[in-house]
Parts: structure tokens; C-alpha cells; sequence
């Protein structure tokens, strides 16, 4: 019955370990903290991972070549090979329209017969006709086509053939950070995010309100226990567990999803432990004013982990939203991680971003604590 | 010499709360109490009464808005720290970790008072065998009996000594085996190692155990002192009637009730308990002349209660009426064929056996009771037979009929109350018996017909517009019956219809099944209250899935007879028969 406590010298330093302790047991033992703590967040890996992706790929489009000249095809043949393009190649505009109509293809592109004695004379054109139901989508064809345009012309150039004029056939389209414009180099990363904010607000948030709940913090009111031990003795565990999320995160985008990783682990790690903060803040904070679990749940989802979906620029470009939304977001702890996130992923370490959102989130953190320490209280009403 | 402080005082005491509603509840309203060095006191009350609230201030986890509470001699609003160093507090639910075991709970609780080396080894070696937790310390906390997570939470509670113990409806939900070694710790802890203990409870019965009762009732301390200064208040005003030949004791109970000059009467072992305003016995036509009897705790109880309950009974009167189904004259004759029938009836969850070969016949108009403590089958029972829940073996019909077979219209002929009640929080009271009539399928003038009863009938015309949430606990009750009752079943199974309600709200329960049985209806109802067992024609204790015996309540009691114990309690004969069956089959 010797207990691992015993060897800590002081009484506090003795409580302290004893909650923790007792906090790492349940998490073990307690099949929804293991659901949420490490379940989930492997699901939402492998699902932005894998499943869900922004990127479009075999587009189905209609390539119109109504003069099959040799620089036409070649153009016609750039469509069919690209693998963002699933090309069907017709004779006539009548079968590519309807083609469209029966929403058998997305796309039309139109290479007019006049289109090789034109580009000679340096006035090219082609016609891209895009399915427009879905806009984001046929935006994003839009480009595709266009790229797919400028990847033929290089071609030509290379081999020395004259491409003259301006128009979609110069296009200059250079993706930084994203060359290869996958989806997942900022999803993976953005899913940090979301583990951090799932285990360091929801978890945290749910197993106080138990606390509150079944009584149990009664209980330990009544001991000569500390009210910043009691938050000690639920901060380091779910910090603990948070980094835990933190490391499954970074492996599977090293290892499985091949996400480059430009600038330094210390930085990111740094981080982290800054919105981890700030999420368990929130967490304790709202668990220890609603004392509901249902309620608790609720509320964190609704306060951090929507937000950290939809307002973090995580999904959604943020300087593409109303301003007022813009406004909101500069609330949102989850904005300045995604920005730290995504600069430190993908571009490096760049100190003129990651110093002022790393100052947003420490300053959070410091309020958030402040104020947690101030509303726990050995006292019930 | 100045006499030592008292170890608990309360001076003028004021707590309020605000609600979600906003309305400001005067939890405690001007308590004054004293509790001596080594004293046992029980605090005890119905729900709502206040007893959680003062407990709560004791330890330090609440502030009082006005006046003084002092705990072993110091203002608790100043010295909370120093305080609760040497008290111990057990909150309702024991305050323990489902997911620790029962080591690991002990642990926990030994490293936050600071309790280490050889001490805590003779300390644990100590509560482990007065708890007789000894062979379980493995086990999760939350696997545990509620008997034993009760002593568990107790033995956390005194894993450092203290001076003064609070505990807080240690007993509820509890069966009574436990609850009688829950009270011979704490008897032991003040007899034999001098710890003064306060108690709170809802069991009446439990109070003479303690050296001095506090009777608290909406915030207010009714009577604080012996227990037997409560007992006196009704000497001399307690009489036994006999019932005239062929009237159920409950029958004569229900009409005594409203006969002027009786404060409260009880049905008991077939006769009659009645407390009068004072000492001249009541003249009962056409009935034997009553016959003095000893008082109880619950008849002084009884009497401290009606002083302030006059306004709750007028709204009793308003709101109670005979029911408007004339009652059919019911002999209940033994040949009558039984409208509820089960044989061997089997339930297993996995490995677990809830419920293990019951037999039993409940008969038209027949106020049949199962008696057992939680987790003993009784409402794994009751889902069986009304339908909600499979049989694993046995035969059961009701009204002629397996609801779990038949089509569902068959249920047209039972209404089930369910444990806490199944209504819709935010719905008000009409639109929860819109809706059940609705699903009951009554439609036009019968289902305004049979609304409009409900409300007349159970008193709900005041409230009829308030959500259900909002009601006071005995409306809940009376709305969770209304809509039982809505489509005129034959055969009504209320589960734990009384769980949590205080005595005035379950006597006005029990008048209500009372006339519901004369209109010949047959009821089968739960309960966990041993003295509600009276109001049944007949009883079956069940116990761990098994009846052990089925008899009416007066010959149960004749089994429990010995010299030293000439008149039993029902809950004597409970423990009696429950015994009995534990010794025989370990």
C-alpha cells in the first residue's frame, strides 16, 4: 500500500501528484476521455488526410477541337494527359454541349479552328466554358484550365516554338509556400488545431463539470487542498495529453502525409504549448462557471471548436470573409495558432509573424489563467 | 469554569438562492442551532427542507448571507481552513471516483489530508475492516453495492479523525441492511472514539437513533433537541383503529384523514394509526372505539409538520376529489382470476441475473406492493411487464396478454409511471397531457373530456399553464399520474412514485391509489419506503432478482414476531425475511 506519493517531501507537492495521478488513471480508465483525447483526433487525421481533400482531381471536361492541326492536338493532348483532367475530346461544340447539359462534363474547352493560324499571328484565344452550379468549383476548374494552358505554351517554348501575345495563354500562375498546391499541406497542419482545442477545451471543460456533477469536488474541498492544486492537478495532465495529440499530429504529417516541415520543431512546440495553454484556460473557465457536463459541452464547442473550424483560416481564407466576421475572429485564440501553424509548416521561421501571434497567445494565456485562478474557489455557492 | 463551545452553532442563519427563474429561495430562513461536544444529531426534513444547505455552510463550502455559524468553537466564515482541518465531510453521492478503485479512492483522499507513513498503514488496516471493504480494495468504486460505496465514502471521509463528522442523506437510496450498519458505524465513531457527527436523512425512523433530532421544514428548524421531545408532542394522541370486517385498512385510512380533528392517519399491520389534535380519542361511527397507542417520531413529526402546513392543505382539499368513475363495489375474492400472472419470470444481462424465476398473481382491484431495496429487480420487473424489455425466461401476462408480443394496442390497457417521471420539462402542464393523449390516441370531445378531468381531478388548475420543469416536486407527481391515467387504463405500474417526496406529498400519493383501487383499478407500484408497504393488500419483498416472501403487510409483520421484539416494523421484518434468504443462500 506504499504509494509513489510518499516520496514527495512537502504536503502540497504531495497533493499535487496525488491529483494528478488520480486525473491520469480516469483518463486511462474513462473510455470517452480516451475517445476524445486520442480516438478522435486519429479519425480527423486520417479523414483530412485522406478522405476529405480540397484539391479537384479528374475533372471531366470537353476539349472541342474542331481543326486537328498539329499545335491544336498537342494543346487538346495536354488536357488529356493532365491528371486534373478527365478529357473527352469531340469535334463539334453541339456534342460538347450536351455533354454539359447532361452534366457529363464540368467543362468546355474550345480550341477554335481557326486556332493555329491565329497563333501565329500572335491573337489566341480559347474558350473555356465552366459549369457554373458550384462557383468555388468552377473556379477552380477555371484555373486548372488555365494552367493546363500555360504548361503547353512552356512546352512549346521549350521547343522553340514561337508563342507569342498575351492572354490566357501567357498566364503566370506561381503558387508559393503550396507548389504543389495539395490541400493537405495546410489541412494537416490546421488539424493541430483541432486536437489542441479538442483535448485542451472539450476534454478539459467535461471532466471538471463531472467533477462538479457527481460531487467529488466537494469532497476535496473539504481537504486542506489549494484551489491553484486542484487546477494544477487538472492542468498538467490534459497539457501532458495535448502534447501527446501534438506529437500523433506531427508524425502522421512527416511520415504519412509527406508535409514539408520548413521551419523549427522548437518553434512549433513552443507553440503549441502557448494555444494548449489557452485552450485549457478556456476549458476550466467555462467548466467551472456552467458545472454542467452537458452544458460545458456545449458551450466549448460552440466558443472553440466551431471557431477553430470555420474562423481560424484553417478552412476558410479569413481576408475573404465580411469585415465584421474578420473582427470576430481577431478574438479567437485559434486564429494567431493557425497563422503560427502555417507559417512555421510551410514557410519557415518567419519572426515577423510568429513573434506578434505568439505575443497574442501568450497574453491570452496569462488573462485566461488569471481569471480561472480567480473564479476557483473552495466554495460551492 | 465556562463550559466547552458547542461543536456546532448556528445563530440566525439566512441563505438564500436565486433561481433559474429568478425567484429568490430562502433556503435556510433564520436557523438557530446547537449541537454539543459527542453528540449525535440527526437533521431531518423533507426535500427542499434545508438540511444540504446547513451541512454545506458547517463545512465551509457556503457563506452565509447573515448571521453567525461557528464549528468547533470558530467562525467558519473567517477560519474555513482551520476548520475543515479537523472535520470531516461526506457530500450526497459519497464524493468518490467511479473510475478509482476502492485503494486507489482511499489513496487519493490519504494524500490530500496529508495522512502517510505507519499511520495511514494502521489507519487503512482500521476502516477497511470496519467497512469490511477489506476483501474488495481492487475493485472500481463505481462497480460497488450503493451500501458499499456509502461505507467507502465513509471511510475516505475519516481517513484523518476528525472532531466533527458531517454527512449529508448518507442513507439514501441505500437498503436497509446497510443503512442498519451505516448507523452502527456512526453510533460506534460517537460512542466509542467521542467524534460528534451531524446526519442528515429523509427516513424518519432513523432519527430516535441519533441523541438529538433537528426538524427543518422550507428553511425553518421546526424543533431541535431530543429525539423524544419530538415523540412527546403527540403522547396521548395516537390511537389504533380497526377497519369494520371486509374494509381494506387504506380504505378507513383515506376517509379518517379528512375527518376533522385528525391530524394524520396511517394504515398499520390492518388496523388504522391515527393523531389526533389532542387527547380525547375520536368517536368513530359504527367502528370499535379506537385504542391508545405509543407514540413515534413520526407522529410528533406529523403534528410539528400540520402547524405549518395548513395552506399546502387547502390546496390538498381543492385538489383532491373521489374519482368521477363511480366506484364499483370490488369484494376480492381469492378465486378472482389474477389480472397480472407471472411465472418463473428470467432476465439476465450478460452473466447477471437481474431478475431470477419471480412468481407472483396480482388480482382485479388489488394494490399489489414490490418491496426491495435498488438494484434488486424491481424495475427490470416492471419493464418486462409492460412490454419495454424481453423476458430471458418465464411466462407473464397482463391483463391476459404478453405486452412484449402483442401488438401495441394492447398497452391501450396499462399505464406505467416511470421513475423520475416521464414528462417533457419544457412543455406545460396541458401540453404534457396533450401530447400523452395524443399518443394514447384520444381524440375530440374524450380527449378535452379526459384533460379537463385530469386537471380537476389532480388540482393542477393553477399550474396549468407553468412547464412541467417548474412545478413543485408533489405537482410532478400528480401530472405524471394525470397522464398515466388519461386513457382509463385497467392495470396502473407506478416505479418509485415517492422516491424523493416528502410525507405529506406520499400520504396524498397514497389517498389517491386508494380511490383508484376502490374504481377498480388494479395497481402494482415499488417502493424503498418499508412503512408505504402498509398501503398494499399484499406484498413481495424481492432481493437480488428473488421474492424471498408474498404475504399482506400484517402477516409479513407476524413473521418478524419474537419476544424481544413484540410489535415489528415493517422494516424490521424486511430485514427479518431479507436475512434469512442472504444467510440461506450466500
Amino acid at each position: 500500500m506504499r504509494s509513489i506519493a510518499e516520496i514527495f517531501v512537502t504536503p502540497r507537492a504531495r497533493r499535487i501528484w496525488a491529483l494528478i495521478r488520480k486525473e491520469s488513471v480516469q483518463v486511462l480508465r474513462d473510455p470517452s476521455s480516451v475517445a476524445i483525447g486520442i480516438v478522435l483526433p486519429t479519425i480527423l487525421i486520417l479523414l483530412f488526410g485522406y478522405g476529405l481533400s480540397l484539391d479537384v482531381t479528374s475533372v471531366p471536361v470537353a476539349v472541342v477541337l474542331e481543326n486537328p492541326t498539329p499545335r491544336a492536338t498537342e494543346l487538346a493532348a495536354g488536357f488529356r494527359m493532365s491528371p486534373y483532367f478527365d478529357a473527352t475530346v469531340v469535334t463539334a461544340m453541339p456534342r460538347a454541349q450536351e455533354l454539359m447539359v447532361q452534366r457529363k462534363v464540368d467543362a468546355i474547352i474550345r480550341i477554335r479552328p481557326d486556332f493555329a493560324r491565329r497563333l501565329n499571328g500572335g491573337d489566341t484565344e480559347i474558350q473555356v466554358l465552366t459549369h457554373a452550379i458550384d462557383a468555388n468549383h468552377a473556379r477552380i476548374v477555371e484555373t486548372y484550365a488555365q494552367g493546363a494552358v500555360a504548361a503547353w505554351a512552356a512546352r512549346q517554348r521549350g521547343e522553340g516554338k514561337p508563342v507569342a501575345g498575351a492572354g490566357p495563354v501567357t498566364v503566370q500562375n506561381r503558387l508559393w509556400f503550396n507548389e504543389a498546391f495539395d490541400s493537405r499541406y495546410f489541412l494537416v497542419p490546421g488539424l493541430v488545431v483541432l486536437v489542441m482545442t479538442l483535448i485542451g477545451s472539450m476534454l478539459t471543460a467535461l471532466v471538471v463539470a463531472r467533477e462538479w456533477e457527481r460531487g467529488t469536488l466537494e469532497a476535496l474541498f473539504i481537504t486542506p487542498v489549494a484551489p491553484d492544486e486542484i487546477l494544477l492537478g487538472k492542468t498538467i495532465p490534459y497539457f501532458v495529453l495535448g502534447l501527446i495529440g501534438l506529437a500523433i499530429c506531427l508524425l502522421s504529417a512527416k511520415f504519412l502525409f509527406h508535409v514539408p516541415f520548413r521551419g523549427s520543431l522548437w518553434v512549433l512546440t513552443g507553440a503549441s504549448m502557448l494555444y494548449l495553454l489557452v485552450a485549457l484556460g478556456i476549458g476550466l473557465l467555462i467548466s467551472s462557471a456552467l458545472k454542467s457536463q452537458f452544458v460545458a459541452i456545449m458551450v466549448t464547442m460552440l466558443v472553440t471548436f466551431l471557431p477553430a473550424m470555420m474562423l481560424s483560416g484553417f478552412l476558410f481564407d479569413l481576408r475573404s470573409m465580411p469585415l465584421a466576421v474578420q473582427g470576430i475572429t481577431y478574438v479567437l485564440p485559434a486564429r494567431y495558432f493557425v497563422a503560427l501553424l502555417q507559417t512555421v509548416f510551410l514557410a519557415g521561421n518567419v519572426w515577423s509573424v510568429i513573434l506578434p501571434n505568439a505575443a497574442a497567445l501568450a497574453g491570452m494565456a496569462v488573462v485566461l489563467l488569471i481569471l480561472t485562478r480567480g473564479v476557483t474557489r473552495k466554495k460551492l455557492a | 469554569m465556562t463550559p466547552p463551545p458547542p461543536i456546532l452553532a448556528c445563530q440566525a442563519v439566512v441563505k438564500t438562492f436565486r433561481r433559474e427563474t429568478g425567484e429568490i429561495v430562502r433556503a435556510l430562513d433564520g436557523v438557530n442551532v446547537e449541537v454539543g461536544h459527542g453528540t449525535l444529531a440527526a437533521l431531518v426534513g423533507p426535500d427542499g427542507a434545508g438540511k444540504t444547505t446547513l451541512l454545506r455552510l458547517a463545512a465551509g463550502l457556503m457563506t452565509a448571507d447573515s448571521g453567525d455559524v461557528a464549528v468547533l468553537g470558530m467562525d467558519i466564515r473567517r477560519d474555513a481552513a482551520s476548520v475543515q482541518a479537523r472535520i470531516g465531510y461526506m457530500p450526497q453521492r459519497f464524493g468518490l471516483y467511479d473510475d478509482l478503485s476502492v485503494q486507489e479512492n482511499l489513496d487519493l483522499y490519504a494524500d490530500m489530508h496529508g495522512v502517510t507513513g505507519p499511520p495511514r498503514r494502521q489507519r487503512y488496516e482500521r476502516l477497511l475492516h470496519m467497512t469490511a471493504l477489506g476483501p474488495f480494495t481492487r475493485r472500481l468504486a463505481g462497480k460497488l453495492s450503493g451500501g458499499m460505496k456509502q461505507k467507502l465514502g465513509l471511510a475516505c471521509t475519516l481517513i484523518r479523525q476528525p472532531e466533527l463528522l458531517l454527512l449529508d442523506e448518507p442513507t439514501v437510496g441505500v437498503d436497509p441492511l446497510s443503512r442498519r450498519e451505516l448507523w452502527e458505524i456512526i453510533t460506534d465513531l460517537v460512542h466509542g472514539q467521542g467524534v460528534s457527527v451531524v446526519v442528515s436523512t429523509t427516513y424518519l425512523d432513523e432519527a430516535p437513533r441519533a441523541g438529538m433530532a433537528i426538524v427543518m421544514h422550507q428553511g425553518k428548524v421546526l424543533a431541535c433537541g431530543p429525539p423524544d421531545e419530538v415523540c412527546h408532542i403527540a403522547t396521548g394522541r395516537v390511537f389504533r383503529v380497526r377497519p369494520a370486517s371486509g374494509q381494506a385498512a387504506r380504505g378507513l385510512q383515506a376517509r379518517l384523514l379528512d375527518a376533522p380533528g385528525i391530524v394524520d392517519a396511517v394504515p398499520e399491520a390492518g388496523l388504522v394509526r391515527i393523531v389526533t389534535v389532542d387527547t380525547t380519542p375520536p368517536t368513530l361511527a359504527e367502528l370499535e372505539p379506537p385504542t391508545s397507542t405509543r407514540e413515534t417520531f413520526r407522529d410528533g413529526f406529523m403534528v410539528l409538520m400540520q402547524s405549518t402546513q395548513t395552506q399546502a392543505d387547502e390546496g390538498l382539499d381543492q385538489g383532491f376529489h373521489q374519482p368521477a368513475t363511480a366506484p364499483t363495489a370490488f369484494s376480492l375474492q381469492p378465486t378472482a382470476s389474477p389480472v397480472v400472472s407471472v411465472r418463473g419470470l428470467v432476465r439476465r444481462f450478460g452473466d447477471f441475473t437481474a431478475v431470477d424465476h419471480v412468481d407472483f398473481q396480482v388480482r382485479r382491484g388489488e394494490v399489489f406492493g414490490l418491496l426491495g431495496p435498488n438494484g434488486a429487480g424491481k424495475t427490470t420487473t416492471f419493464r418486462m411487464l409492460c412490454g419495454l424489455l424481453p423476458a430471458s425466461g418465464g411466462e407473464l401476462t397482463v391483463a391476459g396478454v404478453d405486452l412484449h408480443k402483442t401488438r401495441a394496442s394492447a398497452r391501450q390497457r396499462i399505464g406505467y409511471v416511470a421513475q423520475k417521471y416521464s414528462l417533457y420539462g419544457q412543455l406545460s402542464v396541458v401540453e404534457n397531457l396533450g401530447f400523452f393523449a395524443s399518443a394514447y390516441g384520444l381524440r375530440g370531445s374524450r380527449r378535452r373530456g379526459r384533460i379537463e378531468w385530469a386537471i380537476r381531478e389532480f388540482g393542477l388548475a393553477d399550474f396549468a399553464r407553468l412547464t412541467s420543469e417548474k412545478l413543485p416536486g408533489g405537482y410532478k407527481q400528480r401530472l405524471a399520474m394525470a397522464a398515466a391515467l388519461l386513457h382509463e387504463p385497467e392495470i396502473l405500474f407506478l416505479d418509485e412514485p415517492t422516491s424523493g417526496a416528502d410525507p405529506l406529498a406520499r400520504r396524498d400519493f397514497w389517498r389517491r391509489i386508494t380511490a383508484l383501487a376502490e374504481g377498480g383499478v388494479t395497481v402494482i407500484v415499488t417502493t424503498h419506503f418499508m412503512e408505504e408497504a402498509e398501503y398494499c393488500d399484499r406484498i413481495a419483498i424481492i432481493d437480488a432478482g428473488k421474492i424471498w416472501a408474498q404475504d399482506t403487510p400484517a402477516n409479513l409483520r407476524q413473521r418478524a414476531r419474537r419476544d424481544d421484539q413484540p410489535e415489528p416494523t415493517m422494516e424490521e421484518a424486511f430485514l427479518e425475511i431479507v436475512e434469512a434468504a442472504r444467510r440461506g443462500n450466500p
